[in-house]
């Protein structure tokens, strides 16, 4: 789970790291209490959205008195802002963040991730801070530090040193440096997150460490243990149609194609999206249903593939181990049949009670064509849906 | 010989009177398991499925000599079901619940690193030698006693290139699931080490997925070992989009990094061979073995 920059600092603040004054904006009525709050007069305005690449894309401003800020504001509220991580169709800003200006000497970067490779924690710093991390990585690799430890109380101090080393301290800041990597670890740690990102961390000219930018994400499997960061979550930021899919307990992701699927297993679903493009069409979706699927799940999953207009067709692929194919054959049958469906389905089913399955689509009458393999499938649902 | 698991095991499962735990216990009997008892908290001392239950672990493993558990209990309880499993020297355990914390199993890796255990999965389907051992939630059947290993990070497709594989007649010698979590307690590099060693194991098939590097690793892995059988490979998600958590925890193309066109090329370059197309997983390797 992502959150959003401001509520990122938020957390950063309760764990003592310093983190620029600001406040979050909903509307333009929140501005002229929450501009008396800040103490210079220049201001950076930002947008919050859930993606980087803000400031190229228009979304980060740099704005003199209230007059100038409410004017920006205006300009951005309810504006589609498009980054290099948004997509085309870009995102809807609906919040922004002011923080007080400040006189920056230098630009780091620092993260701390789970490295899941070696299964342990990694901090990861450079002295090339506010760009694009991944690209340093490509190009300039040598200017990366990257340290992973074992999971403890407190990360040791040989460690920080190598972490904190590409960024050539005074000893003030230094001191500095220390406790913010312990504080970043222990909100990894106390919070379950998969990565924390301050890119970029700031030296100011009177030689203080700041956090400019920060970027959490949760572990979601670690949320049940979490309800103030689950809170945070922002429905907005999400697909509803993929919320709307969680609530029935099915795996939805939107794709561009025009072929629906509908698989049990997340790598059988990929499979199957593959051996779409594979026949030469492209998948709609991602769908996973799970282990069981009822007639009331294969309907709320016919329905959630269906609320995508481009859809001319459906793909169905079941290899049954603890679902059984004739449970979900009638499932499917009866499903077809509430809603009526119209477009060419193929149903392709294998493992468990297969033939009583297959037999159960005979008899139902419907236009249901039935595929004996992954081939003949996903050629049969291309060829239906030219 | 196979690996891992055999008609020797004496397995128990943790979480066995529960509802997924005694479905897939009897399953397992019927299969012709081993299976010696289980444990639930509280309810040692019944008779369930005809076997003896155990409040703990370690009164199981002392009353049966168990040295295979299996793992069935929720994803909140399961990393000290795990523990629990590690502490009492079980040697392999299998741990099919979904929805475990990152960190707690970077906890449990610390603990295996430790121990004289081993852990597939979790989040996966399991672990079986067909006609002898069967430790998980595949379905049986479809398996056939032969000569290929297969190791994948999915469920149902691994039981697709199992169909396929039995169908063209090569069979399997051991088929484990590791499981499709960003951290697991087994890794390919490890079954291919096993498979490499295993006489019965003629062939291997590895089915990977997008995200981490755990497949790069493998072809590494495969490039540099001494021991060569013929490899077929195979990863899905040629077409996920980036950003995207693809059904599994770990299955997500994140700072340009995990997607499958590399693993691919990656896998080629160490000489394994691709099969392009999910249909023709059993194909692949057998027109590879034909030759």
């Amino acid at each position: 789970m992502n959150i959003h920059e401001h509520q990122a600092k938020e957390i950063l603040k309760k764990f003592d790291i310093s983190v620029p004054n600001g406040a979050v904006l909903f509307s333009l009525e929140e501005i002229d209490q929450n501009f008396k709050k800040l103490k210079t007069g220049k201001i950076v305005l930002k947008a919050q959205i859930h993606a980087g690449g803000r400031g190229k894309a228009g979304g980060i401003k740099i704005v003199n008195g209230i007059e100038e800020l409410k004017k920006e504001a205006k300009n951005l509220f309810g504006k589609k802002l498009i980054t290099q991580q948004t997509g085309p169709q870009g995102k809807e800003i609906k919040r922004l963040y002011i923080e007080e200006t400040c006189d920056i000497a230098k630009e780091f970067y620092l993260s701390c991730l789970i490295d899941r490779s070696s299964s342990k924690i990694a901090f990861i710093s450079s002295a090339a801070g506010g760009v694009n991390i991944e690209e340093v990585a490509k190009n300039n690799p040598e200017k990366i530090v990257t340290v992973k430890m074992n999971l403890s109380g407190l990360v040791n101090k040989k460690d920080i040193e190598k972490i904190v080393r590409p960024f050539v301290l005074s000893e003030k800041s230094q001191k500095q440096a220390f406790s913010l990597i312990q504080s970043i670890y222990e909100v990894l740690i106390k919070k379950d997150a998969n990565l924390i990102e301050i890119n970029p961390l700031i030296l100011t000219k009177d030689d203080n460490l700041l956090c400019l930018d920060a970027k959490i994400n949760f572990d979601d499997n670690a949320l049940y243990r979490h309800p103030d960061i689950l809170s945070l979550k922002d429905f907005n930021e999400e697909d509803p149609i993929e919320t709307e899919a969680g609530k029935h307990g099915l795996a939805y992701i939107k794709l561009d194609g025009k072929i629906g699927c509908m698989v049990n297993g997340a790598g059988l679903a990929m499979a199957t999206m593959d051996i779409i493009k594979l026949y030469g069409s492209e998948p709609a979706n991602f769908l996973d249903v799970g282990g069981g699927a009822s007639k009331e799940k294969v309907s709320a999953g016919f329905k959630i593939i269906l609320s995508d207009k481009s859809v001319k067709g459906i793909l169905i692929n079941i290899f049954g181990g603890i679902m059984k194919c004739d449970v979900l054959a009638q499932g499917v049958v009866d499903a077809a049949k509430d809603i009526n469906l119209s477009i060419p389905l193929v149903v392709r089913l294998a493992g468990t009670n297969v033939e009583l399955g297959k037999e159960i689509l005979k008899k139902s009458k419907l236009k249901i064509i039935s595929a004996d393999n992954l081939a003949d499938a996903a050629k049969k649902i291309v060829e239906g849906t030219k | 010989m196979s690996i891992l698991v055999n008609k020797n095991t004496r397995l128990i499962c943790q979480g066995f009177t529960g509802a997924h735990g005694t479905f897939h216990s009897e399953q397992a009997i019927a299969y012709g398991t081993n299976l010696v008892g289980g444990v639930t908290p509280k309810k040692g001392g019944q008779i369930h499925l005809e076997k003896p239950v155990f409040n703990t672990v370690s009164e199981a493993v002392e009353k049966t000599q168990a040295n295979a558990t299996m793992i069935y209990v929720p994803a909140k309880f399961a990393t000290s079901a795990i523990i629990e499993a590690i502490e009492n020297e079980i040697p392999l355990i299998v741990c099919i619940t979904e929805g475990i914390p990152v960190l707690d199993m970077i906890k449990v890796k610390e603990k295996l690193a430790k121990s004289k255990s081993r852990l597939i999965g979790p989040n996966c389907p399991g672990i079986i030698t067909p006609e002898e051992c069967k430790i998980g939630i595949m379905p049986g059947n479809i398996h056939k006693k032969g000569s290929c290993g297969i190791v994948s990070r999915s469920g149902t497709l691994t039981y697709e290139a199992v169909a396929q594989t039995t169908e063209c007649e090569i069979g399997q010698s051991t088929v484990i699931g590791i499981g499709g979590d960003p951290i697991n307690g087994t890794s390919f590099i490890d079954c291919l080490e096993l498979f490499l060693k295993d006489e019965q194991t003629k062939s291997i098939l590895m089915i990977g997925e997008i995200g981490g590097s755990a497949e790069e690793e493998a072809s590494e892995f495969i490039k540099s070992s001494k021991i060569k059988k013929p490899i077929v490979g195979f990863v899905a998600g040629v077409t996920a989009p980036p950003g995207k958590r693809m059904g599994h925890a770990g299955a997500i193309i994140s700072g340009g990094k995990g997607n499958a066109g590399d693993k691919i090329e990656k896998m080629k370059s160490c000489g394994i061979i691709i099969a392009e197309s999910p249909a023709q997983i059993g194909q692949t390797l057998y027109n590879k073995l034909a030759r």
